[in-house]
This record gives C-alpha cells, structure tokens and sequence, in this order.
C-alpha cells in the first residue's frame, strides 16, 4: 500500500502542513533578501508591519469593515437567491424566462460593476428609521458582494431542487403533503447539501471581491488597508494586510465548511 | 389457508392502455391490461424489466395517467395519490434528513402529538424497530431502514400497499428476512398488497397469486393462484414446478 493510500491521521497533517509552510516562507525570504519596505518585503518585515498595524488598531477596525460589507452582501444574495433558486428549480417556466438573462449576467466580473456601483450606490448613505445603516461608500461594495455571491447561491439551488429524487416528490405527494409543507418538510431539506455547498463557493468568491470592491471610493477595509498602503510606499503593510486577508478568508471557509458538516453529519451525508 | 371465500374486487384494471411518445414515434407501454385485484389479497406483478409493471403500479397508485382504459378503487376512478394506497419504495425512498420518529410519523401532520407519538410507536414496534425512533437513517442497515420504509407506509392506515421492488436493494440473507416480515405484516394488518417484482421466487413466496406480463406484447398474459400453505419452501417440488410454468410463459431459460 503506498503512503497516499493511508488515512491522514492528525499529526501527520500537521507536520507536513507545518514543513509545506515553512518551505514557503524560506523561499519567500530567499527572493526577498536585501529588500526593504518600498520593495516586495519578506516574511520578516511583514510580521512587522502586522504588528504595527495591530497594535495602531487599524487592523482590527479594517477588518470589521470588510467582514461587515462582506456579510451583508452575502446574506442579501442569500435571501434573493434562495427563494429564486427553488422557483427555477421547481417551475420550467420561470427557469426558461430567467436563465439565459442570469446566465448571460453571470459571466461579467463583479469588478467590471465598480463605476456603476459608485454611480448608483455612491451618493447616498442607506438609512432605516432615521438610522445610517450603511453609508454610501459601504452601499457600492455591498452591491458587489452581492452580485458575486448571487450567481453561484441562485445556480446551485436551481439544480438542488431540480435534481431532487422523484421518490421524494412521490412519498410527499402520496402523504397528502403538498404547497408550504411541501417546501418546508420536502425541498429545501433535500436540496439543503447542494444550497450549503453553493453558499460556502459564494462566500469564498465574495471574500475574494472584497478586496477589489474596496480599492474605490471606501476609507476602511482590507482593500482599502492595500491600496491606502501602497500609495504610502509602505509595502510591508501591503503584504501584512494580503496576510490577515488570507487568514480571515480561511476562517470564513471553515465556518461554512463546519457548518455544512454539522447540518449534513446526522444524515450521513458529511463529506468529512 | 388458500381456500379463500369469494372477496370482493378491491381494484379494477379494465382495458388500460399506455402510451408514451417519443421520437421515434409511440411506445406501447401497457397494451390492453385487464386485471382485478382482490381485497385483502397479496398480489404479484412478474415480468422482464421493460415490460411495464412499475409503470401499471406507478398508474395503479395515481402517479401516473393512462392514456385510455380505467382503473377504479373500490368503484372510484384513481386520478391522483391519495394516503388511503401508499407506496412502498425500496429502502432508500424513507427521507435521509428525518429521524425514524419523524419518516413514520411523515403522512400524520394536524395530528395532537400525544395521540401521533402514540401512533407512530405502535407502527415503530410493529416493524421492530422499538429503541431506534430517534435514529436517522444513515445510522441504520438496509433492512432496518426498509422495515422504516414498511413503517411510514402503514402509519397512515391504507387499505392497499403498493410494494415496487422493495428488497431489490437488500443482501440475500436481509431480503429473506424481509419477505418474511412482509407475511406476517400482511397477515396482521390485512391490507391489499401488490407486489411488483422480476423475482419469480419471490413472487411465489409472497402471493396469493401471480400475474404474468410479457414484453411483447405489453400486457398480462395469465394470473396463477398460489395455492400452497405458508410459510413456503422454494425447494418443495409443487414450488418449483410453479416456477417452471412461470419460465416458460416468460420465455426464459432457467438453467445456468
């Protein structure tokens, strides 16, 4: 049996995790040597940055920022997509008028949006009952995270439910069950896996974006912390700032995935 | 045991055609069906794959329309599914995201929980499954999960069970098992069982009687009475001469 072949146990993953990634920064350090922070900085000097960054509380605030237009951007695409997902899913006609539209939408880069959301979104803070609730900067990117989550949140759930086992349909259908009941004890439980894996490959498109939706027009945000650092010439807050995007971006996707795992566990059906 | 009174025709299939139509024109699925089904009998559909006896059930249970002919239920034209003639899938038809509590007690909803909790142990204990009601049905075996399957159907009291190749899905020695259970179910509850199959064996293990459907042309050729006691030896030699009859109307060597 060859070494692939063996279960990955614990320690094992974390050794060879840990040497993968010490081979990384040694390389990242070899390329960079000499460099200073107007060049590509090394491993060193970016620890640095990240701990001025940290310890001036601007890191913190960033990251709030873009963790907030990101949740919101998802969570709007979640509560459109969904419902219109099923719809598609269940109905073929609603599935023929809106496809070629979405499909023809959803190949356009949620970047190639950024002048219209500014002109949309740019001029007004969004208010509720007299309260900001974001203001104009946030509007625009929350915008785009949402047209990058949309596509793929209202795609998988369409073929969830349109790929739903007729045995399914039929034992609900002999038991009476039909209308709410129907989507509430019958579809959406037996879509659930596809939607969740839909929303986890949303969310990490959207976490991508967030860094290109927040290098116009915004004053927070890691895209912002990017760009801001880069016209300072400080390079080292540059990749301190690419570094906490990467860590965040993991934390989200092992939410969502433990999320999946969890809501999928008890049916057998986890993939892990 | 076989010398049944004359019971009263429980479901009638009078000259049903079924056509579905295709590019290369329209496929005779059923051609001319005609068949009565007893009350309280065991009845089994045998015939080739292809031949159109999942179709007659799936029509029998109202899933789908036939394109000329009637069936009635108890004099009425079946014209949707209805909780009274449920369908008893093979094991994997019970929802993955319900506990076995949940799947049997699934056709039983504006019931008060008391009298559904009540309800659905009784069914839960009929198929033995008593102590796994709060299990899912990942965490159960292809018998248990069918005995689940069994369990669901009967909760909501029908007077027909349609079973499509339920043990198609099971071991050799959990489908045995199964078949045995389906008997003493039957018996217990006194349902109209139809039961559609391309197992001859099992067929002649289960039923009251047999009805035979051929390819070519797409309908019943004949119905055998199974008049043998249970519980039934497939080795017994008025067993297997009864086989034999059924290949050869098939058409089909037996031999290896």
């Amino acid at each position: 049996m060859s070494a692939s072949a063996l279960p990955a146990t614990w320690p094992r993953k974390l050794v060879l995790g840990a040497l993968g990634f010490a081979v990384f920064l040694a390389l990242w350090q070899v390329a960079t040597w000499g460099n200073d922070i107007t060049d590509v900085p090394g491993p060193v000097l970016t620890l640095k940055g990240l701990v001025e960054l940290a310890t001036a509380g601007v890191l913190w605030r960033n990251i709030i920022a873009s963790v907030f237009r990101v949740a919101w951007g998802f969570c709007l695409a979640a509560a459109v997509g969904i419902p219109l997902g099923v719809l598609m899913g269940w109905n073929r006609d609603v599935a023929l008028f809106s496809n070629p539209m979405i499909q023809m939408l959803r190949p356009i880069s949620p970047i190639a949006w950024i002048p219209f959301a500014v002109v949309i979104f740019g001029g007004a803070n969004f208010e509720l009952r007299g309260r900001v609730l974001f203001d104009a900067s946030d509007s625009s990117a929350i915008f785009l995270i949402f047209l990058a989550s949309f596509f793929p949140i209202v795609t998988a759930t369409t073929s969830a439910v349109r790929s739903i086992e007729l045995k399914y349909l039929r034992s609900a259908a002999n038991f009476g069950v039909r209308g709410l009941g129907l989507f509430r004890r019958v579809i959406l439980p037996a879509a659930m896996p596809q939607i969740l894996t839909g929303l986890r490959l949303a969310l990490g498109i959207a976490w991508v974006v967030i860094v290109a939706a927040e290098m116009l027009g915004v004053t927070s945000g890691l895209g912002f912390q990017v760009n801001d650092s880069r016209n300072n010439l400080r390079m080292d807050y540059v990749s301190a700032a690419m570094v906490v995007i990467g860590v965040v971006g993991l934390l989200l996707d092992t939410a969502m995935s433990n999320l999946e795992a969890s809501a999928l566990a008890r049916r057998g059906m986890s993939r892990r | 045991m076989s010398a049944l009174p004359a019971r009263r025709a429980k479901i009638e299939v009078k000259s049903v055609h079924k056509t579905f139509s295709t590019e290369k024109g329209a496929v005779h699925v059923l051609d001319e069906v005609n068949l009565t089904v007893r009350e309280g009998e065991f009845l089994a559909i045998v015939g080739p794959s292809g031949c159109g006896k999942s179709t007659l059930l799936n029509c029998m249970a109202g899933f789908e329309r036939i394109t000329s002919g009637s069936i009635t239920i108890d004099g009425k034209e079946v014209d949707h599914p209805d909780p009274k003639r449920v369908f008893v899938f093979q094991e994997t038809g019970i929802f993955p995201w319900y506990s076995v509590w949940d799947n049997v007690g699934f056709g039983l909803n504006g019931m008060p929980f008391d009298a559904k909790h009540e309800h659905v142990m009784k069914f839960i204990h009929l198929v033995g499954l008593e102590g796994f009601e709060r299990a899912f049905p990942a965490e159960l075996s292809g018998g248990m999960k069918q005995r689940v399957e069994f369990a669901r159907a009967l909760a909501v009291e029908p007077d027909v069970l349609y079973l499509d190749e339920p043990f198609g899905a099971l071991d050799a020695f959990t489908r045995i098992e199964m078949r045995r259970e389906i008997v003493r179910i039957w018996r217990e509850t006194g349902k109209t069982c139809i039961l559609v199959t391309h197992d001859v064996s099992e067929a002649l293990e289960l039923a009251d009687r047999v009805a035979i459907m051929t390819r070519r042309p797409a309908t019943l050729h004949s119905v055998l009475n199974v008049d043998m006691p249970r519980p039934r030896d497939s080795d017994d030699p008025p067993f297997r001469a009864m086989k034999d009859e059924i290949f050869k109307v098939l058409g089909v060597e037996r031999r290896v």
